[in-house]
């Protein structure tokens, strides 16, 4: 009833192309746009800032990564942390080399060095598809992994073996280092987030996305249509770990502020595949939907107890956050195999009927 | 050419000076590799029967070794504990089935993939919640397991034989052919092979699925409790183990999802190839590359047969 777009004519293409092409939607954006870029700045704590809302930010960015990849072009990768580590250390020699380039010019070009990584690491995609795939992109996360570890050439020969990230400023503002205040590390964040994100939302609606689709639909079918494999997944692995790169440096630079080989682990890899399949495989928004879920339910289940009043013992709710996790997870496999977007479109439709039942 | 040389030619001149150490590293990667081709098998069973690609073997493994210390910690008689550890896996398997697989059914790969995910996070807080968190020794004298060293005289030199691997190595055969009998020549075996084939045809022959998933997680369980045994008693039983589970994965590439002997070949060349090159070529790349040496050798398998060893050829229609 509220949410009708009945009425809204189309008389341009372009209208009719549009991202949002409901009124509805553009107003809901603008409002959340201003939410986030006004209000929230304005009214949360720094600590929320920078332990709730650039976590969540970060990852949602890897998480559109991966999607693009393992949700568009259908390509499982488990190499996501590997990529973020690639973006990190980049970021961090290329400050080193660079000083006095703007921080945040460096932390994109980090990504086309992630990109290049990536690309080369996509190369068995071309021959094997699947779990195959899978597992075969552990190799690039292990080794990787290694690297950071191993050759101290990528952490300037510290002793310590991590990286601290170096104060940087833009405009004679801090936006990287200890001085760097939360609310301009979040707006540094946030602006790359909506940019990334517009620039996503246009690719997989494009001839690019398409062909991604296409070959994830049925790849052989795909070829027979004149899309050329190899270069379709090679692109969408460069461009996957370009995302995952620039994640993985804003990570770095305006979350952390140092990183060791730890950072980028498996761990990394696995929980950012968790945000992509909880959020929907093949949906931007379930994107940031996976990275708020996944994030904000081991502060729920950490804040329930408290707020019961219960006295449990700080292992015992570790463990117990253990097991609802993983219970969660398969609860909501089962409820919603296609994920959190998936029941966010059944909620917008249900919202434009309203009050018939369909 | 000198790093031609430390590539090419140094570690074959090693290999050849002391033989006695070239057989020493090959033992340890047999032994190690029978460990992998063992989480492999469980991997295979259930990959074969249900389809599923299950990520949380590894967890299984600790999880069935944790039970089994845990519980004699709590004072069970240790062969009581054994099997109260297999009934354990037994529910587990059940459980499994009608809380996953069932309602899962007909689901993408991909969706019951991460349906495993949540298995091993639940499985890694259960075990932690009921038997704690801290290492724990496995009961290998009260299992009356051997222990010590066999040291044998050959090539000039000495090769020092753990008898728990000796051990591990017979069980493991064991198992294999055991296996092999019971999908060869059984009924539950034959119907196993038909769901493997296909779950269609299989349900319209009357074959009952969650029936043979039941079986086929159980078998998996049981796998999973040898390889536990074996691996604790070589270190300690802690989720620290879980990670062996990630070793395993290129074994399966390399020996093929659905195929038992791909299995266990794949587990022996990744066992020996890891311990080998890590040992010979380690040092000129910096130590540690064990971690991801195993994953280049499967890679460099899969760009010559992309189904794995043993794999059935991949046949694509449109």
């Amino acid at each position: 009833m509220f949410y009708r777009e009945a009425g809204q004519f189309k008389t341009t293409y372009q209208a009719d192309q549009a991202v949002f092409p409901i009124r509805q939607d553009r107003i809901g954006v603008l409002l959340i746009l201003g939410l986030l870029f006004v209000v929230i700045p304005l009214t949360v704590s720094s600590f929320v800032l920078s332990s709730v809302l650039i976590p969540i930010m970060v990852y949602a960015l890897a998480a559109i990564g991966l999607n693009l990849l393992t949700g568009y072009t259908g390509l499982l990768s488990l190499g996501t942390g590997g990529f973020m580590g690639v973006g990190a250390y980049a970021c961090y020699k290329l400050t080193t080399f660079f000083p006095e380039v703007n921080i945040i010019v460096l932390i994109l070009a980090s990504g086309l060095v992630s990109a290049a990584v990536g690309a080369v690491f996509g190369l068995p995609s071309l021959r094997i598809k699947g779990f195959y795939l899978a597992v075969a992109t552990l190799a690039a996360q292990f080794f990787l992994s290694w690297c950071f570890v191993r050759v101290p050439w990528l952490y300037n020969y510290n002793v310590s073996s991590a990286i601290e990230v170096p104060t940087r400023a833009v405009f004679g503002i801090p936006v990287t280092g200890p001085n760097a205040s939360a609310v301009t590390r979040y707006f540094v964040v946030l602006t790359i987030l909506v940019a990334m994100t517009w620039v996503a939302s246009n690719l997989v609606r494009g001839r690019i996305g398409r062909m991604w689709m296409a070959v994830r639909d049925m790849d052989i079918a795909a070829e027979l249509i004149g899309i050329k494999l190899y270069q379709t997944k090679l692109l969408a692995f460069a461009i996957s770990s370009f995302y995952c790169g620039v994640a993985g440096a804003m990570m770095i630079f305006l979350w952390f502020g140092s990183a060791e080989a730890e950072s980028f682990s498996i761990v990394q890899s696995f929980l950012v595949l968790f945000m992509v399949i909880i959020g929907g495989l093949g949906s931007l928004i379930g994107s940031f939907f996976g990275a708020i879920f996944i994030l904000g339910l081991p502060i729920v289940l950490r804040t329930l107890p408290e707020y019961f009043g219960l006295a449990i013992r700080a292992a015992t709710v570790e463990h117990l956050q253990f097991m609802i996790t993983g219970a969660l997870i398969i609860v909501f496999l089962i409820i919603e195999p296609h994920g959190l977007a998936r029941l966010w479109q059944i909620g917008k439709q249900k919202l434009r009927v309203w009050p018939f039942p369909y | 050419m000198d790093i031609l040389y430390k590539i090419f030619i140094d570690p074959f001149v090693q290999m050849g000076l002391a033989p006695d150490l070239f057989a020493q590293t090959l033992w340890e990667g047999l032994v190690g590799g029978m460990l992998y081709a063992l989480i492999a098998l469980g991997f295979v069973l259930i990959f074969k029967a249900s389809g599923v690609f299950n990520f949380a073997q590894g967890i299984m493994v600790v999880f069935a070794a944790l039970t089994l210390v845990g519980l004699h910690e709590k004072g069970v008689p240790a062969f009581l504990a054994l099997a109260l550890t297999i009934v354990v896996m037994f529910l587990l398997a059940v459980a499994v089935e009608r809380a996953v697989l069932r309602p899962l059914v007909n689901q993408p790969d991909i969706i019951l993939f991460m349906a495993t995910f949540g298995l091993t996070y639940f499985l890694i807080g259960l075990g932690e919640l009921v038997f704690g968190g801290d290492p724990k020794v496995m009961i290998a004298d009260q299992l009356y397991l051997p222990k010590g060293a066999i040291d044998i005289k050959m090539l000039g030199g000495f090769v020092s034989l753990q008898k728990i691997d000796i051990a591990a190595a017979i069980i493991a055969s064991i198992m294999v052919v055991t296996l092999g009998v019971f999908f060869q020549k059984t009924r539950i075996g034959r119907a196993l092979r038909a769901v493997a084939d296909s779950h269609k045809a299989a349900l319209s022959v009357g074959i009952s699925l969650e029936q043979i998933w039941i079986v086929v997680w159980f078998t998996a369980g049981i796998v999973a409790l040898a390889t536990g045994i074996m691996w604790g008693a070589r270190s300690n039983v802690s989720f620290a183990l879980e990670i062996i589970a990630l070793k395993a994965l290129p074994v399966l590439i390399l020996g093929g999802f659905t195929s038992i002997p791909g299995a266990i070949v794949g587990g022996l060349i990744i066992g020996i190839g890891e311990k080998v090159g890590e040992f010979y070529w380690g040092p000129l790349l910096g130590s540690g590359i064990e971690s991801w040496l195993a994953y280049m050798i499967a890679l460099i398998f899969l760009l010559f047969r992309p189904q794995g060893l043993f794999g059935e050829r991949i046949i694509e229609r449109i």
